[in-house]
């Protein structure tokens, strides 16, 4: 009866041969910077707040204890920045990561984060170590940089800095076939569908990784806002994009921990008006970034998207050893 | 009908949009960096045939369609309308032009169709792939050419018209693919 249960890897083992060749690779990379390899836990008592993020819970009840909820990470940013504010210095991390309902051909709901933080390297110095990796670990050509504004200009001639949201709105309804009259979101809303059905495809074509940088301070998450050199209020927050994948995200990170708090309590109300669990704050890390967090950057990459780049392959299962199904 | 949230979103789910019942090709989750996910869905319209995407937010819900496939055999048609019967229970289904039209050309009675169910009427008719059909007309054979080469049209008993070798004559019948309209080879008995 056990036959007819498919218990096979979803991925091939030459496929996963090739991931450890990655993983190694990865940690040569590093190792030759000077950058150290740390965990740091994967259950947490907070999350993050981010009201499109949601992550995964469990108890914590042993056997005459109240009950404890613990959720498991998103991504090892706070307890990696709970690190740098202790002093540690430049640090990466190759960690298991979890996401509550993202599942699809290019998701997994676990899946394999490299993040790492440099407290030496300027915003733009990390793109370029970024672009540097790629080009090592996974032997993709050297990326070309543009500003979020940039590419709004010259893929969709928009200029976000003088556009209103309804103007933006009835671009999205006039070039993204399928996507019905009567959607409703926000100025954000419209900016993301534009950035991945219209701008993102377009990013696809070019031969090489695209670095998008700069996006408008509405959606800083946890980077800095600063004023550009076009004299643009932005966030310093950089996406990578290849092949038609969104690879990596960074920042300059904010390092105030009143601006963070205001964004966390932000985002829980924004959770509470759409009756989504509100999520206990970090106080760990907001007390590590009074204690002072040194200026530094960061960024996480999608190992699992960069082994599809790697090996061509279309489905994230046919790069990790077990997929979700067969979890 | 029970209604489906886009967690649930997979190739071939039936589900009602703007009143039409229709069935998923395709789906991909999409998450645009930090912002709200959405499912990107290509899918038929099982009424007028079309393929068409949409795009829900993730979290979205849909109604199901009550859309099943039978296979029916065809007994009759009465102008109106074409009569089909499911062998094991004897029920009738009514099929209207509508339904029929991909397949009229090749419908024979007693011969086993799919029949594309909605609450219960004819949708879709579809023929199988293929199908054995007697020639009713076309020129006189041509002795001896078993090249097949050049070919002459030949009308089938449902109406349907393929291209033939010229040694075919009428009164014989004929294996042809429906998908293209193409003869195949002489039906063996």
């Amino acid at each position: 009866m056990n036959s007819t249960i498919d218990w096979q890897p979803s991925a091939e083992i030459e496929t996963l041969k090739r991931r450890a060749q990655l993983l190694a690779d990865v940690r040569r990379f590093f190792s030759d910077r000077d950058v150290l390899e740390v965990e740091t836990p994967v259950l947490s008592q907070a999350a993050p707040t981010a009201i499109y993020l949601d992550s995964f819970s469990t108890v914590y009840q042993p056997a005459g204890l109240k009950p404890k909820s613990y959720y498991l990470q998103t991504s090892p940013e706070f307890a990696m920045k709970r690190l740098l504010a202790a002093g540690i210095g430049d640090i990466y991390q190759i960690a298991k990561v979890f996401r509550h309902g993202e599942l699809g051909r290019r998701h997994n709901p676990e899946f394999t984060m490299l993040e790492w933080y440099r407290p030496a390297l300027g915003y733009q110095a990390l793109m370029t170590e970024v672009d540097n990796l790629l080009q090592d670990v996974a032997g993709l050509p050297a990326a070309i940089s543009m500003t979020y504004h940039d590419a709004f200009k010259q893929y969709l001639d928009v200029d976000i800095e003088v556009t209103n949201t309804s103007s933006l709105q009835d671009i999205a309804l006039s070039q993204i076939a399928g996507l019905p009259q009567d959607w409703q979101c926000e100025r954000d809303g419209w900016l993301e569908l534009l950035m991945s059905e219209v701008i993102e495809p377009q990013l696809a074509t070019l031969a090489v990784p695209v670095i998008v940088f700069d996006f408008p301070a509405s959606q800083a998450q946890l980077a800095k806002v600063y004023q550009n050199q076009y004299g643009h209020q932005v966030a310093a927050r950089f996406e990578v994009y290849a092949g038609g994948l969104e690879l990596a995200n960074g920042y300059d990170e904010c390092q105030h921990a009143d601006e963070l708090h205001r964004r966390f309590e932000k985002d829980n109300q924004q959770r509470q008006a759409e009756s989504k669990p509100v999520m206990p704050i970090d106080g760990h890390l907001l007390a590590a970034l009074d204690a002072g967090l040194p200026a530094c950057t960061g960024v996480a990459l999608g190992l699992d998207r960069l082994m599809l780049l790697i090996t061509g392959k279309q489905r994230l299962a046919e790069v990790i050893s077990f997929d979700f199904e067969r979890s | 009908m029970a209604s489906y949230s886009t967690n649930e979103f997979k190739s071939g789910l039936k589900f009602m949009l703007d009143g039409d019942p229709c069935s998923i090709i395709e789906n991909e989750f999409v998450k645009p960096g930090k912002g709200q996910a959405f499912n990107r869905v290509k899918f038929r319209n099982l009424k007028t045939g079309r393929v068409n995407e949409r795009t829900f937010k993730s979290n979205d819900t849909v109604e199901g369609a009550d859309v099943v496939e039978m296979d029916l055999e065809y007994s009759y048609t009465d102008g109106e309308f074409w009569h089909f019967m499911d062998p094991s229970t004897f029920e009738q289904y009514a099929a209207d032009e509508n339904a029929i039209a991909e397949s009229k050309q090749w419908l024979k009675e007693q011969y086993v169709y799919t029949v594309t169910l909605w609450n219960g009427a004819p949708l879709l008719v579809s023929p199988p792939n293929f199908v054995n059909l007697a020639v009713v007309e076309t020129d006189p054979g041509v002795r001896g050419d078993t090249s097949g080469g050049g070919g002459k049209p030949a009308t089938l008993e449902t109406g349907a018209v393929v291209r033939v070798p010229l040694f075919i004559e009428i009164g014989e019948v004929l294996r042809v693919d429906t998908r293209t309209s193409t003869y195949v080879e002489r039906a063996k008995d």
